[in-house]
This record gives C-alpha cells, structure tokens and sequence, in this order.
C-alpha cells in the first residue's frame, strides 16, 4: 500500500507487539531499551505491515460514506460481483518478505512507495486456479533512506479452500 | 543476548510455544493493530455465509509475527536482517503453534535459519527463513 507520512509512534508500537504475543520490554519500555543493544524502542520485525493504517484508501478497513463488506443485520453490506472467488475481501496471503536496511522505531516517519512486481497463475488441489500476485514496497525514512524493503505475494482463488 | 558465530553449528534448532488455543481475541488484537479488518479474521457470520469458510481465521501476518517473535528471541534484539515466509496452510481459533528456527548457514557473520511453523496436528502453516547479524 502506497502511503505519504508514516509516523512510526511508541503507543502504536506497543500494541502492536501486544497484538502478536510479544512481551519482550524493548517494544514498549524506553527505559529498559535503552540497556539493550539498539539502545532505543525499535519495532518487531513485522511492524512495517501496519503501514495500512497510514493510507487513507486502504480497502479493507470500513469507511464512514461507503459501504463495508462484513456483517450488519445481513451477512454482508453489500453485493459481491459473481465470480470473485473465494477468501473473501482481498484474496489470501500467500507470502511475504522483509529486508530490514535499518531497524525503524519511535520518531521516524516513513512512506511506502508500492511497486508491482510479477503475477502467475498455478492450479490448486484445494482452491481450483490460484492466481497470484506480487508487490514491491519500498519504506524510505525522513532522510529520504530505504529502511525496509517488503514483497508481498498475495492470492486469489477460484473457490474457497477446501478443508 | 545475540548470538556468537562460534557457538553455532549447522543443524542447530530453536524451538518456541507461539501460542496454545488461539483465542478469536488475539485476532481481533491484530486486525486492530495492523489496521487489516478483513472480515474473514473477526466476523463470524460473513465469513461462514460469504466467504464459505467453516469459522474466522488468523491473518497469516499475525502467524508471521508471532513467528517473528521466536525468531527475535533467538537471535537478539535489532539482529535481524532479512525475514521472509510462504503461508502453507491457515491458522484457525483453538490452534496451538509451535515454531522451530534451524541454522543452515554461519558465514561472514550472518546465520542464516530455516523457519517453521506448525499446528497442533503436525501441519506446517508456515515455512520460510531468516537472516541476523551474529558476533
């Protein structure tokens, strides 16, 4: 997801370290990180994924003058156009990767320029036609540096996956 | 701690408990965080009646963070340097995972592991590999 202004920030940090079951104080307590070999919070690995909160049309959080997909009073908010296969509102996640140039954490502001990257098709066992697609995101900080480099692999299947 | 180059040997395993019974909970702490509010992860009916699938499940990036977790106790704080996983199978509430790390490279001052995660039935639900800095 493309997003202009990122501000990575010590609350948002620490639930998000909350959210994956991670306890380790670095995450949360400047005090304590400061005795560890960063020397400062930084932020877990996989933080970079929670830069959808910074782009204002990121598809799959509900926004006040449209329609959502989840449940009401009904299943869904709105009618899927046929044929859109299984998984729900964006496909699945098949693969994701992070190469970190610097560890982020609490004062850096970052952007993330998305660039596509290759798309393939594969028959499933489970799914019917796997159709897969990759993108590129590039995290630069306030200094205009690469901080993190991702690539996300994300899937659409022709029906739900069999269980 | 970070780990010293000398202390390390091919074949080397890590191995941490991510979590025993999923609750829908932590889900629903993760859609919160991440801000990715598919309903597929939180909302039970749409995903049962819409989606066609038999309960909610887990974003595989909350499996990739717990992973992550694993990953960073072993190797210390800030050592990591590459990072990355293919989502094999989903990861549903009531699932207990464990997640091994494997050395398979120690050279330039870089171990390179092996990762995996897997369920309570031996399924793998995540496979992939890390990189960190080692002493």
């Amino acid at each position: 997801m493309a997003v202009n202004k990122f501000p990575v920030e010590g609350s948002h940090i620490m639930m998000f370290a909350r959210s994956i079951a991670d306890d380790n104080q670095i995450y949360y307590d400047a005090d304590y990180a400061a005795t560890t070999e960063p020397g400062k919070v930084i932020a877990p690995p996989t933080f970079a994924q929670s830069s959808a909160q910074f782009d204002p049309d990121y598809f799959l959080r509900p926004k006040l003058d449209e329609d959502w997909f989840g449940s009401g009073k009904e299943a869904t908010g709105i009618k899927r156009e046929s044929g859109s296969g299984g998984g729900g509102g964006g496909g699945l996640h098949a693969e994701q990767h992070f190469e970190y140039h610097r560890h982020i954490g609490p004062g850096d502001v970052l952007t993330a320029e998305v660039k596509p990257g290759k798309t393939w098709e594969k028959e499933g066992k489970r799914s019917g036609k796997l159709v897969f697609s990759e993108t590129i995101t590039e995290y630069r900080d306030q200094n205009g540096e690469l901080v993190i480099t991702a690539r996300g692999v994300g899937v659409r299947t022709e029906r739900p996956v069999d269980q | 701690m970070a780990l010293a180059a000398k202390d390390l040997n091919v074949g080397d395993t890590y191995t941490e408990c991510l979590v025993e019974d999923l609750k829908r909970t932590q889900i629903v702490m993760y859609a919160g965080s991440s801000g990715d509010y598919n309903p597929v992860h939180t909302d039970e009916k749409f995903t049962k009646e819409i989606a066609g699938y038999p309960s909610v499940f887990a974003h595989g990036m909350l499996t990739m963070g717990m992973t992550g977790r694993m990953v960073t106790n072993y190797v210390g704080d800030g050592r990591i340097t590459k990072y990355g996983v293919r989502f094999t199978s989903q990861v549903w509430p009531g699932d207990t995972l464990n997640a091994t790390a494997t050395v398979d490279d120690v050279s330039d001052g870089i171990v390179t592991l092996s990762v995996e995660t897997t369920n309570q039935d031996g399924v793998v639900v995540l496979s992939g590999y890390a990189n960190a800095r080692v002493d």
